[in-house]
Formats: structure tokens, sequence, C-alpha cells
């Protein structure tokens, strides 16, 4: 069974049918890349996965277990959410935090839910916050120096380039530990000379072997380092395969049309 | 009539000023932020009530909101005593305090309109926080809450200190429309001086809503200040 299945995923807003059944799996440590025209239903898969949109049918499992459809409560909603990391096209870096607290912040928020839970109070929850919070700024430190950003965990998103914002936003993500990490578009909010020091960072973990799904417009890195790749239109994935199959050898039209016109592009 | 005592009758005038304006303020803001989410309210009932209220409160001048609170509830009370009279005297035979009901009613109205302006000031911050901030929360596995006062909150903050210090600074003024139902403010003060054919005081009275205005202008410039760290 694979690690992440999708099957039959719809999603429609209004009258508009935006993703009108994709099915597709994925094993644990592969990299997925989306690749098509913009418009197409690859970042509403994405944000369907992380359940900023709900889908209006279809089946997604995680290590075997159904995450969607699943009732609805909010804690329900946010242990699905735990399974999927996202890093979106515009960073979105709270901005009154640092680097660092951008990091912690909801990792010191999921401790305060789970001593909440767990109903412990007193001078114990203050034990246990303050060895929670020192453990989790250790690892938001460590992830930061990951991403090159050691010496700017004290800055504000607004005193940091693009490139760096989305840095730190993969360090956030990271430090929710997500079995599968989500990238939408990561570089195409970054000036060309940024995106390099980005995709460096995620080749890095896609090196250290995560689970790992990207849309993006960078063909030349969806080719180098993707398991597979995914090729959306209209809603349906056109064609999967692999990397070759997908860039050398396409059977649809559509992807033909679609690589031609990248190449013009370049 | 010698500037000393003015400036000592003025002043007590003033005190009543000031602690109409902070209680108003204290208790408008939790107010406001209640409307607010009412009027972004999901069920269309909750939202379509509080909008006609907001427009409402907007739409009558606060000196008639000040009658109205002040005269109406005796109007309809069956023995058309006016409450607010009677709490006058409570108030003023067991703890000595002279025209609290008055102050009463005027905190109230005061209260409910500052609310229904503050709820807009309000609405206009949080609708203005884009929507990647909530989803960044979301994905993060935060509750609907911590995304609220953690993240957004501080955000909406920083957006509405500009139109808030307005507000606020009307307020101040605002406070002199109490004397219409007998609150001695400090306006009412300098006008018992006029009666009496002194007319200096009322001009004078112009000079303590100048100072608090400007130290309230220094304090917003400072959180001003303090929140330039950041850009939203």
């Amino acid at each position: 069974m694979a690690f992440l299945e999708v099957k039959d995923l719809r999603k429609n807003f209004g009258d508009t049918n935006v993703l009108k059944g994709v099915s597709f799996e994925m094993n644990k440590g592969e990299v997925v890349s989306v690749i098509g025209s913009s418009g197409n239903g690859k970042t509403t898969l994405l944000r369907c996965l992380n359940f900023l949109e709900t889908p209006d049918g279809g089946l997604i499992t995680v290590d075997g277990a159904q995450i969607f459809p699943v009732e609805t409560t909010n804690k329900k909603k946010s242990q699905c959410n735990a399974r999927f990391g996202m890093v979106f096209q515009n960073f979105n870096l709270f901005p009154q935090y640092d680097a660092l607290e951008n990091v912690t912040l909801a990792m010191n928020l999921r401790v305060e839910n789970e001593l909440k839970e767990r109903k412990i109070k007193g001078a114990e929850k203050k034990r246990l916050r303050k060895e929670a919070k020192e453990k989790n700024e250790e690892l938001a430190k460590s992830l930061l120096s990951r991403v090159g950003l050691a010496d700017k965990m004290a800055n504000y998103p607004c005193e940091l380039s693009g490139g760096q914002q989305q840095r730190v936003a993969i360090a956030r993500a990271l430090a929710m530990s997500p079995d599968i990490l989500c990238f939408d578009e990561p570089t195409s909010a970054l000036d060309p000379e940024l995106t390099g020091e980005v995709l460096k960072v995620i080749k890095g973990l896609i090196d250290e072997g995560r689970t790992i799904i990207i849309v993006t417009h960078e063909m030349g890195f969806a080719r180098n380092v993707s398991d597979k790749i995914i090729f959306m239109a209209n809603g349906v994935i056109e064609e999967i395969g692999t990397p070759e199959q997908i860039f050398d050898h396409p059977k649809s039209e559509n992807t033909k049309a679609f690589l031609a016109k990248a190449d013009e592009q370049i | 009539m010698d500037f000393l005592t003015v400036t000592q009758s003025l002043l007590e005038g003033f005190a009543v000023t000031c602690l109409l304006f902070l209680l108003t303020l204290i208790l408008a803001i939790p107010l406001g932020l209640l409307i607010a989410f009412c009027t972004m309210s999901k069920i269309s009932a909750v939202k379509g009530t509080f909008k006609v209220i907001v427009w409402a409160i907007r739409g009558v001048p606060l000196m008639l909101q000040l009658f109205i609170v002040y005269y109406l509830p005796g109007m309809l009370s069956p023995t058309g005593l006016n409450p607010f009279g009677r709490l006058d005297n409570f108030l003023y035979f067991n703890l000595g305090i002279d025209n609290g009901g008055a102050l009463i009613a005027t905190l109230i109205a005061f209260v409910i309109n500052y609310a229904a302006y503050f709820s807009e000031i309000f609405r206009g911050g949080i609708e203005s926080i884009s929507k990647g901030q909530y989803e960044a929360g979301q994905v993060l596995g935060m509750t609907k809450r911590q995304i609220f006062f953690k993240v957004v909150l501080m955000q909406v903050v920083k957006r509405i200190i500009p139109p808030m210090s307005n507000e606020i600074i009307t307020l101040v003024k605002d406070t002199a429309l109490a004397r219409v139902i007998g609150v001695i403010e400090i306006i009412k003060v300098a006008d018992m001086f006029a009666s009496k054919a002194i007319i200096w005081p009322l001009f004078y009275t112009g000079a303590f809503y100048l100072v608090f205005v400007g130290l309230l202008s220094v304090l917003f410039n400072f959180i001003e200040k303090k929140l330039s760290y950041y850009k939203v």
C-alpha cells in the first residue's frame, strides 16, 4: 500500500470544476512534482491535501489512515493537518515575530494544546511548558541553521529578503515534523537570483529522503529532483510518470504542447 | 473671581470628564470587538441585526442618544419615575456622589455609541489581514482562537492605531455633551461661571482639552513607534 493515496479527488468552486477526479499515489521518501499551466488545479490539489479547501468528494489516506472524508471536528482537522506541511508561494510569515519566533510559535502552541488536553495545571504545567519551550527553541535554531539562516534568527520578516523569508517558512513547516511536505510554487514570488538558494534548501531536504510534493514552474528543477511528475490539465491528471517519460517521451498532446511552450520561454 | 479658584473648580469638572473618557474607552473597546465579530458573522440574521444596530447608532446624534438613554426608561416604566433620577438620589445619600445617575446614563450612551464606531474600525482592521496569515496558522495546526490572538490581533492593532486615535481624540471632546443631562463636567462648570457673567473660564477650558489631547497624541506616537519594528 502506498504511503499517500489520493482517489478521485473532486473540488468545485460554484459551477467551476477545479478538480474533476484526481487520483495518484506516492511512497514514503518519494518526490512528486506537479506541473501544468496556471488555473488547472495544481494549487487547489495541494490546498485540498492541507485542508485549506474541503474537497467535494474523493478519498485521501496517509499511511493507511483515512484523513478524508472524516468527521470534521476541529480537533480531528488539526490532527489531519499535522500529516502535511505547507510552504506557500507568498511565504506568509508572521510579520510581528522574528525568524526564530516564527518557527517556534506553532510548536509552542501545540504544547499548550497538549497540556490543556491532558488537563495538567499549576507548577507541573509551568515546568513542562518551560522544558518544551527550551526544546522547541533548540530545534528551531537547528532548523534555521540548516536552511542557512543561523545569523538571521533575530531578524523580522521585513528585514529579510524574499529568499530568506521563504527559507524561514521552510524551517517553520519542518518544525511541525509533517509526514509529507508540500510546496506551492515556492520560488514564483522570488527574484530570479534568489530562487537558487531556496531550491538548494529543497534539494537538501530531498536528499534527506523526505516525502515531498512540489507544485512548480521550474521545469529543470522538477526534472532533476523528482521521482514522479504529474502533469495536470483541466482539473485532471493528464499524464503521470518518471521525469524521463514526461519530459522526453510525453504521450499526451496537451503535455507536449505545454512542454514546448515551457521550452520556448527558456 | 481669581484664577486659582476658577482653575480648581474647572479641575474638578475635568476629573469628571477624564473619568467619563476612561470608563467609556475601557468598556467600548471589548464591546466594539464583540459587535465587530457579530457584523462579520456567518449567520446572516446576526450579521443583519448588528449591521442595522450599527447603522442606527451611527445615524443618530450622540446628544439624542443621551436623552433617549436618560429619559426613555422612566417614560416606559409603569411608575413613570426616572430610574437614573432615583439612582442619583441613592448614590448621593448613600455614597455622597453627586449626579451619579446622570453619569451612569451618559456612560451607557457613550459606550454603546463608541462601541459602534470602534466596531467598524475593528472590522476593517480584521478584514484587511491577508487570508494567507490565517492559512499559515491553520496548516501549522493552530486553533482558530490561537490564530486570532497570536497571529492576527497584533497585526490588526498596528493597522487600527491611526483611525482609533482619531476616534479616541473625538471622544475626549464629546464628553462635553454629557452636560445636557446634568453631568457636571468641565464645560458645565465653566458655564456656571458664565451665568454669573464671568465668561473667560469658558475659553480657559480649551487649555485643559488641548493638554489632554496633546498627551494622548504623544502616547499614540509612542505606541506607533513601538510597533514600527514590523510591517503588516
